[in-house]
């Protein structure tokens, strides 16, 4: 009997997850149906004009999407020389030692502290330094905005890839090192191939949580509305222009706005649905 | 324990003197909310505050949501009251559903605030700061600058203008004027909360735009006036119609609403005549229905609501918003506004219980017009919140 009432509850909670996904997702496609109805699905993504005047209004996507993807990408290209080490540290060469507790504790703290406060830091510590670069004149922009963002999700990249390198049975590595292998060698050809899908896996989740940020890169993308070309630009992101207008915007706006919303939720699902599908074949092998 | 006692009955006595006071009763246990404009918010913050100490048992909550949401949020009748810093337009009006009536509750200005070492002071007339926000004005060192400021070493530097990436009110203002004296404006940038920028940086809030600017060389941007007198950060001179070049205070921005106002008191205060008027100037505004029979809103709600509109535009709300460097309306904005909260009832039944006042007569030099005694006093104490 008891077990029976466990067994409902369980599934209670598991169905209430749902419905609230599923509620999630019916109310960014009713809110949103307005303005894909007035543009068409193509004619909102690949728009690159967002003007918010009530006389011209026109909204599109493509802007932020680009916005989006640059910061994302380049972040996470900045991220993995220091995930990747960090990873190996606390995943092969110092596995099971204190001192690789320690750096991986450091390294999730990273991920505990408040977008906000990066943003601060990016503000006064990281734009004087980027202006001095000579990347541009005021130092916002993708440049700035992805070095935050690269710090900001290196502890997400770095603690599930280390775990995937410590998940390799020693034996295997053993056998390596019996043949003669130094032990760069076993990290090269054998560690490193062998977590490899492991690895990308959480390169993706990492990309993941870069593409929905939205704080720290409202403070340090300079927020304007165009395609960004290079990484001296400023431009903007989807979260960050949903965060900036939500609170004034009414009427097409405001449904363009949740269209955006959709389409980052969209994106950021894809991007996760990859990583499971490669996870699962890791398992598989 | 006969001490304790003894304290505990003082203190007991002194709370219920307190709380007899003069409207507790009709008071007891009313919420009030409001949604809107982050502009006002300070003030309204203070002066709710202020309202709810006065009388106890009323609570009123607002949420600084923007006036996007506020509006929205009256619309769907889950607030007594809206805040907004620029008037609906007819559309906004047609979907109401009802008559919404506009009560002006302080002023404030858009201040043109700067970064640049050496120069102390900075002219700009209204075609100057067009073509620095479109972007034609790109350098500190151009000659049409240089000719407004013959006393100021520019250096060659690039020029960052700066601007608000969220929909505001202070945007509307800011273009609002632009579109009055650029023909240029007009026709490629137009007015509203939100615009399609051409040129420059954007930040979020007042505090945004301002921390950019106070931290980029040759930056310049447009910040509320509350929040730039509060923080004296540096600001640019404006040329205004009259020719005069004025810094934004409480006294030059009070002086552009010395001019013929409307009736409804739904109007814009850029580029006023006077000669002192700041040339950015703007009223804020709380939205209530005229008639405030409304699904669940009890009667008692609807006297509190008015009589908190009395106590914000009267002398002790008017004094708190100079403490916070909003601007006090003046005497005959004043009046016209008390008109307008006598006109909200509750199923055909007045509201207020003050009378309506006789409108000063209107001249746009002189402030010394006054007919009665009562107006003496309203005007007395506004040039002691214009003091403050």
């Amino acid at each position: 009997m008891k077990d029976k009432i466990f067994k409902g509850l369980l599934f209670a909670a598991a169905l209430a997850i749902l419905l609230l996904t599923a509620g999630v997702i019916y109310v960014l496609v009713k809110q949103s149906l307005n303005v894909f109805h007035e543009y068409g699905v193509f004619g909102f993504i690949f728009n690159a004009e967002w003007d918010p005047r009530p006389e011209t209004e026109e909204y599109g996507a493509w802007s932020f999407i680009i916005g989006t993807l640059f910061t994302a990408f380049f972040a996470l290209l900045l991220c993995i020389p220091f995930s990747l080490p960090v990873a190996l540290f606390n995943g092969e060469y110092f596995k099971g030692y204190k001192i690789s507790s320690f750096v991986s504790s450091v390294v999730d703290l990273l991920a505990g502290i408040p977008s906000i406060v990066y943003g601060l830091w990016g503000f006064y510590t990281l734009r004087p330094i980027v202006i001095q670069l000579g990347v541009n004149a005021q130092g916002f922009g993708i440049f700035l905005a992805s070095i935050v963002l690269a710090v900001m999700i290196i502890p997400y990249a770095s603690s599930l890839s280390a775990e995937f390198l410590s998940m390799i049975p020693d034996t295997v590595k053993e056998g390596a090192y019996s043949l003669g292998a130094t032990r760069a060698e076993t990290i090269r050809h054998v560690s490193l191939p062998m977590a490899s899908s492991g690895i990308v896996a959480a390169y993706i989740l990492a990309l993941g949580r870069a593409l929905g940020e939205t704080m720290a890169v409202t403070m340090l993308i300079g927020n304007t509305t165009n395609v960004p070309t290079s990484l001296r630009d400023t431009g903007n992101t989807m979260a960050s222009v949903i965060a900036n207008q939500f609170g004034e915007a009414d009427g097409l706006k405001l449904s363009a706005l949740i269209g955006i919303g959709l389409l980052l939720f969209l994106i950021t699902a894809v991007i996760n649905l990859i990583a499971k599908f490669i996870m699962k074949k890791l398992s598989v092998r | 324990m006969k001490k304790t006692l003894l304290f505990l009955l003082i203190c007991f006595s002194l709370f219920s003197c307190s709380g007899s006071r003069d409207k507790s009763k009709r008071s007891v246990g009313v919420t009030l909310s409001g949604a809107g404009a982050t502009f006002p918010y300070p003030f309204y913050s203070i002066v709710f505050r202020d309202y709810m100490r006065k009388n106890p048992g009323v609570r009123i909550n607002y949420g600084a949501i923007g006036s996007g949401g506020g509006i929205r949020s009256l619309r769907d009748k889950s607030v007594n009251f809206a805040a907004s810093d620029a008037f609906l337009n007819e559309k906004e009006t047609a979907s109401m559903g009802a008559e919404v009536v506009h009560i002006p509750t302080c002023m404030g200005g858009v201040v043109l605030s700067y970064t640049l070492s050496g120069v102390d002071s900075l002219r700009l007339t209204g075609e100057l700061i067009a073509d620095i926000f479109m972007g034609k004005i790109t350098r500190w060192n151009d000659s049409r600058l240089a000719a407004e400021n013959p006393n100021v070493r520019f250096p060659d530097l690039e020029i960052t203008p700066v601007y608000r990436s969220d929909g505001s009110g202070t945007t509307f203002v800011f273009s609002e004027y632009l579109n009055k004296v650029s023909p240029e404006w007009n026709r490629e940038m137009g007015t509203g909360k939100a615009l399609k920028w051409k040129a420059g940086l954007a930040a979020k809030g007042n505090p945004g735009v301002a921390s950019i600017v106070q931290l980029t060389e040759g930056a310049i941007g447009y910040v509320g006036s509350e929040y730039a007198l509060t923080l004296q950060m540096p600001s640019a001179l404006l040329k205004n119609r009259a020719g005069n070049y004025v810094k934004a205070t409480l006294e030059t921005i009070s002086a552009a609403a010395e001019t013929n106002l409307s009736d409804d008191m739904k109007l814009t205060l850029t580029d006023m005549p006077h000669p002192d008027a700041y040339p950015i100037s703007m009223l804020t505004w709380l939205l209530v229905y005229e008639d405030q029979t409304y699904c669940g809103h009890s009667r008692q709600e609807a006297e509190v609501l008015v009589d908190l509109l009395n106590y914000i535009i009267g002398p002790d709300g008017q004094k708190l918003a100079a403490q916070v460097n909003y601007v006090p309306l003046p005497l005959r904005a004043v009046q016209k506004t008390q008109r307008i909260i006598n006109r909200i009832h509750f199923a055909g039944e007045k509201l207020s219980t003050a009378p309506d006042p006789e409108i000063a007569i209107v001249n746009v030099l002189s402030e010394t017009e006054t007919v009665g005694d009562h107006e003496k006093t309203v005007l007395h104490e506004k040039s002691l919140a214009d003091e403050r």
